[in-house]
């Protein structure tokens, strides 16, 4: 009996140890490192063949350096802060956009629903590159969207929006959307209709209602989607690379070129460190919010 | 039970040679902090229809747990038939349980849910069909053997349960709140078939239950639980009146119960002063007790009589004013207040269709009982 | 909700959904444009689809890609559910916390960052980059996504069940081959298939596990598509959005009309 039990605990838990937990220590270890010309090209290396010694220079090889180089170079700086506005950003828009398609599905008759929430999760099954890669033919300068607006009239020459923080907005906003509509959905599903009946009854206009019982009532699903947002489009990486200009900078995209193209392992393992850091904040509050959520609902 | 006259009377619990099927001895189960069940010592005895009552959280479902083998004791030995179970598993115990939600699955049909446990015994493959047929038959669900069990309804869902706990024939069969998913009179008639199938099976039978009614009529012998300790252990009749205590005769029906001060009267009898100014109430006691001794006595609204004329040679008669009346078609309950405000309950069974007429809100009344009508309990 | 559909619901919807559709409405359609120019309509034509079968490239990386969504989804498969069991059943042990952490956190973390960490792991124990890494990669990260799934299906599994199976004379692996997994295997299958979209979409993960000789079909897309849009990836989308159609379709039809057969059997059995 407690044979099996531990085999069963311990299958699922040694994978994600080996694949999960250590390749993180491996991250933090490595941002604690010294690039070097080699393979791999950083420094130190533990040795184990020179026994304690050995352990003893690879722990005092070990500093903060690269997170010093993040903080005075200007480039990663900004990364950061560019991508936490552009990730606000998005999100707001997101709401703006997805509360109203959220209220028009819960108002819609109880044959309806079923569809419209197809229609919504269907995009979620559909590759998230291709449905970056649809926007790229829109926004271009000879696109659809240029070609539409100079049709009629609106505009003479082409605006410029693919490859600028534009078309990183809309493309955040058009991938996350699923994201923010369900959960605002199904909170405004569960809302008791008669409250809006009562307060209409105590004398509130239709709109005071659902200012003051429809909107606070789904405050959770509004504060859930928001987060379901902006955490993934924080570490945002194909977005901003198809869709955003050099002048674009986000820290997925920093992450990845420093990896990628300038091999500097050391510094990428710090960018992935900080930027950890900076998500833990909005993932705990996320987890507060859920589990709030559950206690009411018990 | 009623027991035909030319059989002898089921009572194996007075028959010092009689061994018992199970014995808990002083089993003990804590969960953590806990303590579900309290230095409990029992035995239930073979074809025994045994009923474990009390409120929710008095331990009766621990204590049928621990005999499916899905608890095991923190202190004590449970023996089935002499032996130890405590290290056997659920899978291979003689015990088989019938789950208060049925626990039915429902990916199989009812032919597939009665033929599961079959499957998994010694039992040769090429007389599973037999017996499978056997207990539908018994459970009279011929018809629906290729149903799933969403595709029948509550009562049968019920007797496929039953069929299948039962399949395996196994040594005692628990069974959790059996007929608390039905409603009222479903309940009732079913009480009736499960004594028959108890009867014909000739297995032992543990029901959990805390429903005072459904214990009473279905077991040769009721527990009353509370607190996890056994409070009083006898046959129905039994526990209704005679009971033990203050909470097991509260349990079981309607009471009046009243405080009062003994005094021993020699030859068994006892006067209880109960209220200033009033006649003491003359019991009977069958132990001894000290002058002086603060009592409660009990006795059933049906045993106290009421008449708008002082009756004559009862032993205890009492005045007061009728203060509510509930008229229930076959009974209507007085609720009159004697001395002291405090009120006493009287039950008369409407024989007549315009009986008892005569008595009305705030009349003035006289309750009378005979002295071996109530209990004394010093407890 | 008390329904008043007014023309503000009915306009936002509209709206929302075609922001949401068109897009991909107009992808399709240049799927099928004779010029090679993405923008400008010239004429019906299926000749990129044809190209599209002639390249082996792109062939190549979909045989990639399709072998490693089958391997990893089908290993996340088993390892999410038994992580669900245990989340759901095993109560408490010694390293609870950190366990349901790990579950949680691969959901919310950076693609950017899982990636770059599985890789230096792979580098570290000396494995050679290939399918076998970007299946042990994908079967991480996926494998919680399934346990998600699956542990909130258990959550809501009478619990009596199992111990009506043990009591019945089954074993524990008895009991959940023959009980547990048939009544939870709805959840098991969509677990699955999430696992097994995820793997199929993903690009950065793969990007970083991936070894030089094996790429998989996103990273494909994904090098031609900065060289510029092509009626080539039109095509290829194209098939992709209408295989996931399809597949989205029929299984909610099928759920749609398992339920209508049990709400009528139930009302049959009502009758009865």
């Amino acid at each position: 009996m407690n044979f099996r039990r531990l085999f069963l605990i311990l299958t699922p838990y040694t994978w994600l140890l080996v694949f999960f937990l250590i390749p993180f220590a491996i991250v933090f270890k490595i941002a604690l490192s010294d690039y070097a010309i080699s393979i791999p090209p950083y420094t130190p290396q533990l040795d184990l063949s020179a026994g304690w010694e050995g352990v003893k220079s690879f722990f005092s090889d070990l500093d903060f350096e690269n997170f010093t180089f993040l903080a005075s170079d200007a480039l990663y700086y900004s990364a950061y802060l560019s991508s936490l506005k552009i990730a606000a950003i998005a999100t707001l828009i997101t709401l703006l956009v997805g509360y109203p398609v959220a209220y028009g599905m819960a108002q819609s008759s109880d044959e309806w629903r079923p569809t419209l929430m197809m229609l919504v999760i269907l995009p979620f099954w559909t590759s998230f590159l291709i449905r970056v890669y649809a926007w790229i033919g829109i926004l271009s300068n000879e696109g659809f969207l240029n070609q539409a607006l100079m049709g009629i009239g609106l505009i003479d020459s082409p605006l410029t929006i693919l490859n600028t923080n534009v078309a990183v907005y809309v493309g955040i906003v058009y991938t996350y959307l699923p994201f923010m509509v369900l959960p605002i959905y199904s909170a405004l599903e569960k809302l008791d209709g008669s409250l809006i009946e009562a307060a209409e009854d105590l004398g509130c206009s239709r709109a005071q209602a659902f200012w003051l019982v429809t909107i606070p009532l789904s405050k959770p699903g509004i504060i859930a989607g928001c987060f379901l947002v902006f955490i993934p489009a924080l570490g945002e990486f194909v977005i901003p690379s198809l869709l955003g200009g050099s002048s674009t900078l986000m820290i997925g995209k920093v992450l990845f070129e420093e990896f990628f193209s300038n091999r500097d392992w050391p510094v990428a393992s710090a960018v992935a460190v900080v930027l950890l850091l900076i998500l833990i904040i909005p993932i705990i509050l996320f987890q507060r919010n859920e589990q709030k959520q559950r206690e009411a609902g018990l | 039970m009623a027991q035909p006259a030319n059989r002898p009377v089921f009572a194996p619990w007075n028959d010092p040679n009689e061994k018992p099927l199970i014995q808990f001895k002083n089993v003990t189960k804590k969960f953590g902090e806990f303590t579900a069940i309290d230095d409990m010592t029992l035995n239930i005895y073979r074809k025994e229809f045994f009923a474990l009552l009390g409120p929710s959280g008095c331990g009766k479902t621990t204590l049928m747990r621990m005999l499916a083998g899905f608890e095991t004791p923190t202190k004590g030995t449970i023996l089935l038939d002499g032996v130890d179970i405590a290290p056997i598993p659920p899978n291979k115990r003689a015990t088989n349980m019938m789950f208060q939600s049925y626990a039915l699955f429902p990916h199989l049909s009812v032919w597939e849910n009665i033929a599961f446990g079959l499957k998994r015994s010694d039992m040769p493959k090429e007389k599973i069909p037999a017996r499978v047929e056997e207990m539908l038959k018994l459970v009279r669900l011929e018809k629906f053997a290729k149903r799933k069990p969403h595709q029948i309804s509550g009562g049968q869902r019920q007797r496929v349960a039953l069929a299948r706990s039962l399949a395996k024939a196994p040594k005692l069969l628990l069974l959790d709140e059996p007929l608390g998913a039905l409603d009222k009179k479903l309940r009732q008639d079913t009480q009736f078939e499960l004594m028959d199938i108890q009867e014909k099976t000739g297995t032992t039978f543990v029901i959990v239950t805390h429903d005072q009614e459904e214990a009473m009529t279905v077991a040769s012998r009721v527990a009353v639980m509370d607190h996890g300790k056994m409070i009083q252990v006898d046959t129905p009749d039994r526990i209704y009146e005679t009971p033990n205590s203050v909470y097991v005769a509260d349990f079981i029906g309607d009471v009046n119960i009243v405080e009062g001060t003994a005094t021993p009267k020699g030859d068994g009898k006892v006067a209880i002063a109960w209220a200033e100014g009033q006649p003491e109430i003359s019991a009977s006691i069958a132990e001894g007790v000290a002058p002086g001794t603060k009592v409660h006595f009990a006795i059933r609204p049906e045993k106290v009589a009421i008449s708008s004329d002082r009756p004559e040679g009862k032993a205890n008669v009492i005045e007061g004013t009728v203060h509510d009346i509930a008229y229930l078609g076959n009974i209507s309950t007085y609720k009159v207040e004697v001395a002291g405000g405090r009120m006493i309950k009287a039950q008369v069974a409407n024989d007549r269709r315009i009986a008892r007429r005569d008595i009305s809100w705030d009349d003035k009344v006289w309750l009378s009982f005979t002295d071996t009508a109530g209990v004394v309990l010093l407890n | 909700m008390n329904r008043k559909f007014t023309w503000f619901n009915a306009t936002s919807l509209t709206l929302g959904f075609t922001f949401l559709y068109l897009p991909m409405i107009i992808l399709v359609i240049f799927s099928f444009n004779e010029s090679k120019l993405v923008t400008v309509w010239a004429g019906f034509s299926t000749k990129w689809y044809g190209e599209l079968l002639q390249n082996d490239a792109f062939l190549n990386a979909a045989w990639v890609t399709l072998k490693v969504a089958v391997l990893s989804s089908t290993l996340a498969t088993i390892l999410g559910t038994l992580a669900a069991y245990v989340m759901v059943r095993a109560g408490r042990f010694r390293g609870r916390t950190l366990f349901s952490g790990m579950i949680y956190a691969p959901l919310v973390m950076p693609e950017v960052i899982t990636g770059l960490a599985m890789l230096l792991l792979f580098i570290a124990i000396g494995l050679d980059r290939g399918v076998t890494t970007i299946v042990l990669a994908h079967t991480t990260f996926t494998m919680c996504y399934v346990s998600v799934v699956v542990s909130s299906r258990l959550v809501t599994f009478d619990q009596s069940l199992e111990e009506a199976a043990l009591d019945l004379g089954c074993t524990p692996f008895d009991a959940f081959k023959s009980v547990t997994l048939p009544i939870i295997a709805p959840a098991v299958i969509s677990g699955w298939l999430l696992a097994f979209t995820l793997s199929l979409d993903d690009l950065v993960i793969a990007s970083f596990a991936a070894g030089p000789s094996s790429t998989t079909l996103p990273m494909k897309i994904f090098s031609s598509v900065r060289l510029g849009v092509s009626p080539e990836i039109n095509a290829l989308s194209t098939l992709m959005i209408s295989i996931v159609t399809v597949g989205v379709i029929t299984a909610s039809l099928i759920s749609k009309r398992s339920i209508a057969k049990q709400r009528a059997d139930e009302q049959a059995a009502v009758r009865t």
